[in-house]
């Protein structure tokens, strides 16, 4: 299998990813994982060409890269959906049960962390505390706060959203 | 200096691990995650020890020697930590051992009869639920058996330079997987083996062919062949309990009959026969001002290496194929023509040291009409499966020599099994074939011995050559970077994927440190010590080939059926 034929980043992506990597002139190992944030913080996820860019700027082989990518829970192997889900599995959302919220969303999108829905609807990330304690347990969809919440309220929540974005009207 | 252990003095040497020294006085600790000459790294605890005035027991591997030390390696309290070591790596493994690969033959098996594991202490919470990765031709990956050792990531990175596979995911998802956790044939895998050499359990084998084997013996349509590689007779005899580097050259030809064979070949033959074309070959580059250094091309590992690593060379490697694919396409013209058989009918075997010899046998350019000139590749241990099963003992049998037309060699061709073997054998034809004469010293001592790499300067016809051999392909990678940056004093470079050249290969005898590589080296030294026809050009079988068949070196035929061309090839990487 070729490289270019790897995983669903077009060529467009590549060059885009090359942008990113000119930002990070004389890289070297060291810098393996601030290089991915960038990456993924320009593309929502990492993709199989991108790492593959990475690796041949860093003079690395590429089941380094990949190895160090699964390492860390904070990236992202797949695009996200179009409604971008997060749950805070902070302490103060833990002990207010953030953990049956979790399984909650995971048994109505039918996705684990870090994995995005088959149709591209939804996607979901766990995140350490998102520094809205008062508001535990909290989870974000596309970037907007839900407080309090329950398994039965975030149910109803996903319900919404697949509603909204099946509309044409998703944020 | 001297160190105290377990109350006797024993020597060491400053600067050393603790774990060498108790090697060399044969103090038996344990360990699972320590790689002769690569730097430890104290990963699996289990060669701790208790050493005076420290509280917590130390990992012998990782752990200098010290003036004046007291060690203690089997006081209750380091064989208890060892003992709870293995009952956790236990925990989650399936302890399948009746029906392992491994059974008999595993470290962790071995360490948990020893140390007295009789019971289920600790059960995983989550359960093991890998599956094997069979899609490669050569080597099984099955992660339910890994113990995360981490030996194969650093032969793989470190010794040959590929770095195909990598600890990916974390905590209890962590495994050892390729990049993208895809299948080993897409990545950038070169199928040497080396890391089924040290893996410690089953979680990497080779690809089997044994039943395909076996079931075209038991077919009467099928005129089934064999050949065996030039380091294969110096090992085999290890799987029966003789000692490193006894030779049973005739003795596995005759047990190789009684299996069924119709005929059996020696590859030492088709490796004189490379000699013949590949001596030809430099001589023609050197002559024609072609591309240099020339690289051999006998060892499948190295060839898809160069694709891979360092497509630039591949116009440097040399077009002649191996030594098994040079006799796969003989039996199935030649000698197929000779007897009358219809080369579809014949099943064209090969015995080698090698894992990477699997794949090869599979690449298109190396079949004609469609079909694979070589069928099957069993590996030395493969083999000897096969003969336990069948009950013979092959140190055991009257020797008997191999068959017409392939059956004569000389001790250069047994020297391929050897790094440096190809390079020695190929310079005393290359010599002949330029001035006539014979070598003065046929014995080219700089290419002998273990070393990674090792370089010599030949003086022939007054005008000097620079050789260089390389075996393990961190080193042959260096090598070709100092070429790549304009060094060019070297003419001729022979590279082995395996350190130490087939001897030391993937599909060779489990559990050889570097003396039983040593001893085997020195069989294959011996042989061409003691035998009187040293050089490949003085082959009568190879002659009456080219007079019957080939013509001459480099001709018409020998191109068609002995050459073949390489390319870049994409991987993963
Ligand atoms: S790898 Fe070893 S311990 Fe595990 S099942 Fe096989 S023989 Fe038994
Ligand atoms: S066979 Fe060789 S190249 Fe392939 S994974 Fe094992 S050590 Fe690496
Ligand atoms: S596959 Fe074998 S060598 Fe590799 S980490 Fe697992 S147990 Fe160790
Ligand atoms: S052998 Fe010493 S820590 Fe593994």
């Amino acid at each position: 299998m070729s490289p270019e034929s790897v995983g669903c980043a077009c060529a467009t992506e590549t060059l885009q990813a090359d942008a990113v990597l000119d930002r990070f002139p004389e890289a070297r190992r060291e810098h393996l994982i601030p290089i991915l944030q960038a990456v993924q913080d320009e593309f929502g996820y990492l993709s199989q060409a991108n790492m593959l860019a990475i690796g041949r700027r860093l003079n690395l082989p590429v089941s380094k890269v990949y190895g160090v990518a699964t390492f860390y829970n904070q990236f992202r192997f797949q695009p996200r959906g179009r409604v971008h889900c997060q749950v805070c599995r902070g302490t103060a959302c833990h002990v207010k049960g953030s953990a049956t919220v979790l399984e909650a969303i995971r048994q109505a999108l039918k996705i684990d962390p870090g994995q995005t829905s088959r149709d591209g609807q939804f996607s979901l990330e766990v995140v350490a505390c998102i520094g809205a304690c008062g508001l535990a347990p909290v989870v974000t969809m596309n970037g907007e706060f839900h407080a309090s919440v329950t398994p039965d309220s975030v149910r109803k929540l996903v319900q919404q959203y697949a509603k909204d974005t099946q509309n044409g009207n998703g944020k | 200096m001297q160190i105290e252990v377990n109350n006797r003095m024993i020597e060491a040497r400053p600067g050393e691990m603790l774990l060498t020294a108790l090697r060399r006085a044969h103090v038996n600790v344990p360990t699972l995650c320590n790689l002769e000459h690569l730097t430890p790294t104290g990963a699996c605890r289990l060669c701790v020890v208790e050493v005076e005035g420290q509280r917590n027991l130390v990992p012998s591997c990782a752990f200098p020697v010290q003036e004046g030390m007291k060690v203690r390696t089997h006081s209750p309290r380091a064989v208890g930590a060892r003992k709870t070591i293995v009952e956790l790596l236990l925990a989650n493994h399936p302890d399948d051992c009746l029906y392992c690969v491994r059974n008999n033959n595993c470290t962790l098996q071995s360490l948990a009869a020893e140390l007295g594991v009789r019971e289920r202490r600790f059960r995983a919470e989550r359960s093991n639920t890998y599956h094997a990765d069979t899609s490669s031709a050569s080597i099984v990956r099955d992660p339910s058996k890994c113990i995360l050792c981490g030996k194969c990531v650093r032969v793989c990175e470190e010794v040959q330079g590929v770095a195909a596979i990598d600890f990916i995911h974390r905590g209890s998802r962590t495994h050892v997987g390729t990049a993208f956790d895809q299948g080993l044939n897409v990545s950038s895998c070169i199928n040497c083996g080396q890391c089924i050499m040290v893996c410690p359990t089953s979680a990497l084998r080779e690809q089997s062919a044994i039943k395909e084997v076996l079931d075209a013996l038991r077919n009467p349509d099928r005129f089934v062949v064999v050949q065996h590689a030039p380091a294969v007779s110096v090992t085999l005899a290890e799987e029966f309990g003789l000692r490193p580097g006894a030779d049973v050259d005739g003795c596995l030809t005759a047990a190789l009959r009684r299996l069924g064979f119709r005929r059996v070949f020696d590859t030492s033959f088709s490796a004189d026969l490379t000699i013949m074309e590949e001596a030809s070959e430099l001589v023609r580059r050197l002559r024609t001002g072609g591309r240099l250094p020339m690289l051999t091309s006998c060892s499948p590992g190295w060839i898809k290496y160069v694709e891979e690593f360092h497509p630039d060379f591949v116009p440097n490697l040399s077009t002649c194929k191996s030594p098994q694919q040079m006799l796969g396409a003989l039996i199935k013209s030649f000698f197929a023509q000779r007897e009358g058989l219809d080369p579809a009918k014949i099943y064209s075997v090969a015995i080698m040291p090698c894992t990477a010899k699997k794949f090869e046998a599979g690449r298109p350019e190396l079949g004609r009409d469609g079909r694979p000139d070589v069928d099957a590749v069993l590996t030395t241990r493969e083999l000897a499966r096969i003969f336990r099963l069948r009950g013979i003992d092959p140190t055991r049998v009257v020797p008997e020599s191999a068959d017409h037309p392939f059956g004569e060699r000389t001790t250069a061709g047994k020297l391929f099994g050897a790094t440096g073997g190809v390079m020695e054998a190929a310079l005393r034809t290359a010599h002949h074939l330029l001035t006539g004469r014979e070598l003065e010293e046929l014995k080219v001592k700089p290419v002998r011995g273990l070393e990674g790499v090792k370089e010599a300067r030949v003086r022939i016809n007054g005008v000097e050559l620079g050789v260089a051999v390389a075996s393990g392909l961190a080193n042959a990678g260096r090598l070709l970077g100092e070429v790549r940056a304009g060094r060019a004093d070297l003419q001729f470079i022979e590279v082995m994927t395996c350190p130490g050249g087939c001897i030391a290969g993937g599909g060779q005898p489990l559990g050889a440190d570097r003396d039983a590589v040593r001893a085997r080296m020195r069989a294959l030294y011996q042989i061409d010590r003691d035998e009187p026809v040293r050089v490949s050009h003085r082959n009568e079988a190879v002659r009456r080939l080219y007079d019957e068949f080939l013509d001459e070196p480099l001709s018409e035929a020998s191109h068609r059926l002995l050459h073949t061309h390489y390319h870049a090839r994409e991987v993963i990487r």
